[in-house]
C-alpha cells in the first residue's frame, strides 16, 4: 500500500499542485488536500502517455531559456506587426531545417519556440525526426534564419537535454 | 483616464472581431476559417477581461479560462478533422 | 489609485488593443493562408497578454489581494498558440492550400 503513495513524476505533480492552488480562491486546508490528491492521481492516470522520462541534464538552465524566449516573443510581435502594417507584399519562404536534437520533447520545445519568435512558424516535423519544416513570413536569405535558430535556441536546448 | 483607455481598447478589439468575421465569412479555404475562429476566441477572451475591468468584478475570469481551454480543444479537433477526416480514431 | 499607475494601466490596455488589432489586420490583409498564420500566433497572443497584465495589476490594487488566474490564462495561451498553429499548418498542407507566387520552397505532406 505504502509504496503506491509516491509521486512517479515529481515535476508534473508539483505543477498540478501549484495550478490547483491558483485555481481555487486562495490557499486553504481544503485546496491543499485536493491539490495533493490531484497531484497523486493525475500522473497515475496519464502514465501511459509518458513512455519515458525525458533526459533532463541541466534543469537550472531552463529559467534563462524561458527569459530569452519571453524577450523574443515581445520583439517578435513588434517585428510582425511592423510587417503587417507596412504596405507591400511579403516574401514568404518554406525552409527545411535539419535537426540535431533527437529527443521528442526537445524537438517540440524547439518547434514551439520557433513559432513564437520573429517571422517563423514551424509547420511540420518529418516522420524520422530529422527535418523541421518552417514557414517564414519575410526572408531574403534562408541560411541566415537557419543559423539564427541553431545558435540562439538549438544550442541551448542541446546543452539542457544531452 | 483609465475609463477612456478602456473604451478605446474595447473599440479596437471590436474592430479586430469584425476583421476576423470578414475572414471567417470570406474563406477561401477551410483552414482559413479555422484560423479565423481560433483568433475570434482569443479576442473573445480579451473582450471578457475588458468587460470585467469595466464592471469591476473578477467573476468573468473563470469564464475566460474556460473559453481558453475549450477554444484550444476546438481548434485542435477541427484541424485534426481536416487532416484525417475524423476526430477520434 | 494614483496618477502614475493609471497612466501605466492605460498604456498597457492601449498596447494590448493595438496588437490585437494588428493581428486581425494581418489575418484580413495578408495574401495566403501560411502568411496569415503569423498574425494571430504572435501579435494577438502578445496583445491579449498585455490586457491580462493590466487586469492583474488593476484588481491587485483595487482589491488588495493577488489572484493569479490571469497568469494561468496567459501561460495557457502562450503554450497553446504554437500547437494550434502547427496543427492548422499540417491540415492546410494536407489539403493542399495554394500559396502566393512569391513563396519559395514547398510544403510537404506525409
Amino acid at each position: 500500500m505504502l509504496d503506491r503513495l509516491n509521486f512517479p513524476q515529481p515535476c508534473l505533480s508539483l505543477i498540478l499542485f501549484v495550478v490547483w492552488q491558483v485555481l481555487s480562491d486562495g490557499v486553504s486546508g481544503a485546496s491543499v488536500v485536493m491539490g495533493l490528491m490531484l497531484a497523486w492521481l493525475i500522473p497515475r492516470l496519464t502514465h501511459g502517455f509518458w513512455p519515458e522520462r525525458p533526459p533532463f541534464r541541466k534543469p537550472w538552465k531552463m529559467a534563462g531559456y524561458l527569459l530569452l524566449v519571453t524577450r523574443d516573443i515581445v520583439t517578435a510581435s513588434i517585428a510582425v506587426t511592423r510587417l503587417i502594417l507596412t504596405p507591400g507584399r511579403p516574401r514568404p519562404v518554406f525552409i527545411s531545417y535539419p535537426l540535431t536534437l533527437q529527443n521528442p520533447l526537445a524537438i517540440s520545445m524547439l518547434a514551439s519556440t520557433i513559432s513564437l519568435t520573429p517571422g517563423t512558424v514551424s509547420a511540420d516535423v518529418s516522420d524520422d525526426n530529422k527535418l523541421l519544416l518552417i514557414h517564414s513570413l519575410d526572408t531574403e536569405d534562408e541560411q541566415k534564419v537557419i543559423d539564427t535558430i541553431r545558435n540562439r535556441y538549438e544550442s541551448r536546448l542541446l546543452e539542457m537535454f544531452q | 483616464m483609465i475609463t477612456t483607455a478602456l473604451y478605446i481598447t474595447i473599440g479596437m478589439v471590436m474592430l479586430a472581431v469584425l476583421l476576423n468575421t470578414y475572414r471567417l465569412l470570406r474563406g477561401p479555404d477551410a483552414p482559413d476559417r479555422v484560423l479565423a475562429l481560433d483568433t475570434l476566441y482569443i479576442n473573445a477572451i480579451a473582450l471578457i477581461i475588458l468587460l470585467g475591468i469595466t464592471l469591476g468584478t473578477r467573476l468573468y475570469l473563470e469564464a475566460a479560462l474556460l473559453i481558453a481551454v475549450m477554444g484550444f480543444v476546438g481548434t485542435v479537433a477541427m484541424a485534426k478533422y481536416l487532416k484525417r477526416g475524423s476526430v477520434i480514431e | 489609485m494614483n496618477q502614475a499607475l493609471e497612466i501605466l494601466l492605460s498604456i498597457l490596455l492601449l498596447t494590448g488593443g493595438f496588437f490585437t488589432l494588428a493581428g486581425a489586420i494581418g489575418l484580413a490583409r495578408l495574401p495566403d493562408f501560411y502568411t496569415r498564420l503569423h498574425g494571430p500566433t504572435k501579435a494577438t497572443t502578445l496583445g491579449v497578454g498585455a490586457i491580462m497584465i493590466s487586469s492583474l495589476i488593476y484588481f491587485s490594487v483595487t482589491e488588495g489581494s493577488i489572484n493569479m488566474t490571469e497568469i494561468l490564462i496567459m501561460v495557457f495561451l502562450v503554450l497553446t498558440a504554437p500547437v494550434s498553429a502547427n496543427m492548422m499548418a499540417k491540415a492546410a498542407m494536407h489539403i493542399g492550400v495554394r500559396t502566393t507566387e512569391e513563396t519559395r520552397g514547398q510544403g510537404w505532406d506525409q
